[in-house]
């Protein structure tokens, strides 16, 4: 997995439950190292080994952090810069979601060994959506949910988010969009991240 | 771009123009903008374009011209390099197109512009949003670009210091004696084979205890090992922060001084250094008395400096310094080389200080 993923979850849990959680845990997954460098790549097994020892460590449903996880990535100030890449998606989430098949391809423009579950959105109506994803491991459209709820309060749009299971490889969250402009989101400038 | 809704069954041609090219003008015959797309009003802000002639408010830098309209239509077609009059300068890219026989206003031209290369720069100084774009512009895939690998980069750069850090400590501590703090072997053929590449000039002293395994066996490993500390801290003393002090065996050292070429100093160099480590060494409540023998030579003696040569005959200097009672400093010579084949016989004429004598040409 990509130290981009590992190094994302370490910040999580360091910015929401301290330094000591974070030494347990990886203590816990057997690892004797205490932090992920983003930029290297490590085993796939090490990335469930850490959710698994976080899960143990919390007493908290894995999927329910991983949820938490995808909140975290968009809400917090520390993932300032990744807010801002997932919002240059589109002007408004409804745009946004259109853009969600483009996902891995953007992050793979970015990082070029940064590989995303693939994302295929598919519009019902009504402002009915569902996202498939299909990945090497399940559990990313747990942080789907999380981070598209956090992406529509961003935007200032008012959805029901709901994973609906996942068999395999492929997971199915469903979107409901109740309201485009539901309240003022947070602003976003196309020209201030740049240098 | 959206197209305005009341427009929407029959869209004029300045229009659809708005929505494709937002930021184009219209030309009359005369070079006067009589129409510009909502992003290329945007910029100009409270400067009225509408009436203003076209090169008033931009300067064509290439290709050459004299900001006629002839000329204008002249290079239609053509990549143009544009820098707008005004505040900020901001340099674009536009293309010029005649407009066709027929359509108002006769003889004119349409001229369409793009930030090109300072699309980050404009964005910023004139507050661009997505909809100030054509839907099909790539300008917003390029700042998500210019941004993503910004923070990429960053995070490589990163990871690149954190390596480096601990390469060099990694290579600190291969190359440094753990017992003193000296550099080892390794370092010392580092250090020399570097100097003898830049053909920089040094002496080399090598320098080795006398009395110190008597210390060792009488007063314990605990002791030898302090001796070696001191004697480690006092040549570092004697020495400039860009000699190099090594430490190759167990009381075996060998100093590298850089730019010296004066044998007399070098001389006086060894013998302070002797005088020092031949003081008493206290250690707990007791004396450890040791004393010093050293031979060197200087890089410049030699045409071609090769260092393996060089350790030897620093080394036969330095044996030539022990045959002579200990406690003295030796400069290689060719005689001495001449002493060892006739060892025993001839030792006894060499001076402590030969090179004082002269005598020092290889």
């Amino acid at each position: 997995m990509h130290g981009l993923i590992n190094r994302s979850i370490e910040r999580f849990v360091r910015d929401t439950y301290g330094r000591d959680v974070w030494g347990a845990v990886m203590r816990r997954a057997g690892l004797d190292y205490i932090e992920f460098e983003a930029m290297l790549i490590y085993e796939d097994h090490v990335t469930r080994d850490v959710l698994s020892a976080l899960s143990g460590v919390l007493d908290r449903a894995e999927q329910d952090i991983l949820e938490d996880i995808g909140t975290y990535l968009v809400s917090h100030p520390n993932f300032e810069a990744l807010r801002r890449l997932l919002r240059f998606g589109g002007p408004t989430f409804t745009e946004f979601l259109h853009s969600l098949d483009d996902l891995p391809a953007r992050a793979r423009l970015a990082v070029s060994d940064l590989i995303l579950p693939e994302i295929e959105l598919r519009e019902h109506g009504d402002g009915r959506f569902s996202a498939l994803c299909r990945g090497k491991e399940a559990g990313f459209g747990h942080v789907i949910v999380g981070l598209l709820r956090a992406l529509a309060d961003d935007y200032g749009a008012l959805a029901v988010l709901e994973y609906k299971g996942g068999r395999d490889s492929l997971e199915i969250v469903e979107i409901r969009l109740l309201a485009v402009e539901h309240a003022s989101g947070r602003s976003f400038d196309l020209g201030v991240g740049a240098v | 771009m959206k197209i305005p809704d009341d427009n929407a069954e029959h869209v004029d041609g300045s229009a659809m123009m708005d929505v494709l090219c937002p930021m184009h003008a219209v030309l009359d015959s005369t070079g006067h903008v009589v129409h510009a797309g909502p992003t290329l009003a945007k910029i100009f802000g409270n400067t009225p374009l509408i009436g203003t002639r076209f090169a008033e408010l931009f300067e064509i830098k290439r290709p050459r011209t004299d900001g006629s309209m002839r000329m204008l239509l002249a290079m239609a077609g053509a990549k143009l390099h544009l820098r707008m009059r005004g505040a900020q300068r901001t340099h674009l890219k536009g293309v010029a197109v005649p407009l066709a026989p027929g359509a108002a206003p006769e003889g004119g031209a349409l001229i369409d512009l793009s930030f090109g290369i300072s699309i980050v720069d404009a964005v910023r100084d004139y507050a661009l949003t997505s909809s100030d774009f054509a839907a099909t512009d790539l300008a917003v895939e390029m700042l998500y670009l210019v941004e993503a690998k910004t923070a990429a980069m960053d995070a490589s750069h990163k990871l690149n210091v954190r390596l480096q850090g601990a390469m060099i400590a990694a290579e600190e501590k291969a190359y440094t004696d753990t017992l003193t703090g000296l550099r080892n072997r390794r370092a010392l053929d580092y250090v020399l084979t570097r100097l003898s590449e830049a053909e920089q000039d040094f002496a080399l002293i090598h320098l080795d205890l006398d009395y110190f395994k008597a210390v060792n066996d009488s007063m314990g490993h605990a002791a030898g090992d302090h001796v070696l500390r001191e004697v480690a801290r006092i040549m570092i003393e004697e020495t400039r922060s860009d000699d190099t002090v090594a430490r190759v065996g167990g009381d075996e050292f060998v100093l590298v001084l850089k730019r010296v070429t004066d044998a007399c100093r070098v001389h006086d160099i060894a013998e302070r250094l002797i005088g020092r480590l031949s003081r008493p060494i206290p250690f707990a409540d007791r004396f450890c008395t040791i004393t010093a023998s050293a031979g060197s030579v200087l890089s410049c003696n030699y045409a071609h400096p090769d260092t393996a040569r060089l350790m030897l005959e620093a080394d036969t200097a330095l044996y030539a310094a022990k045959d002579q009672g200990r406690g003295r400093h030796v400069s290689y010579s060719r005689s001495l080389r001449n002493d060892d084949e006739n060892l025993g016989t001839a030792g006894a004429e060499v001076s402590a200080c030969a090179a004082c004598g002269g005598d020092t040409e290889v």
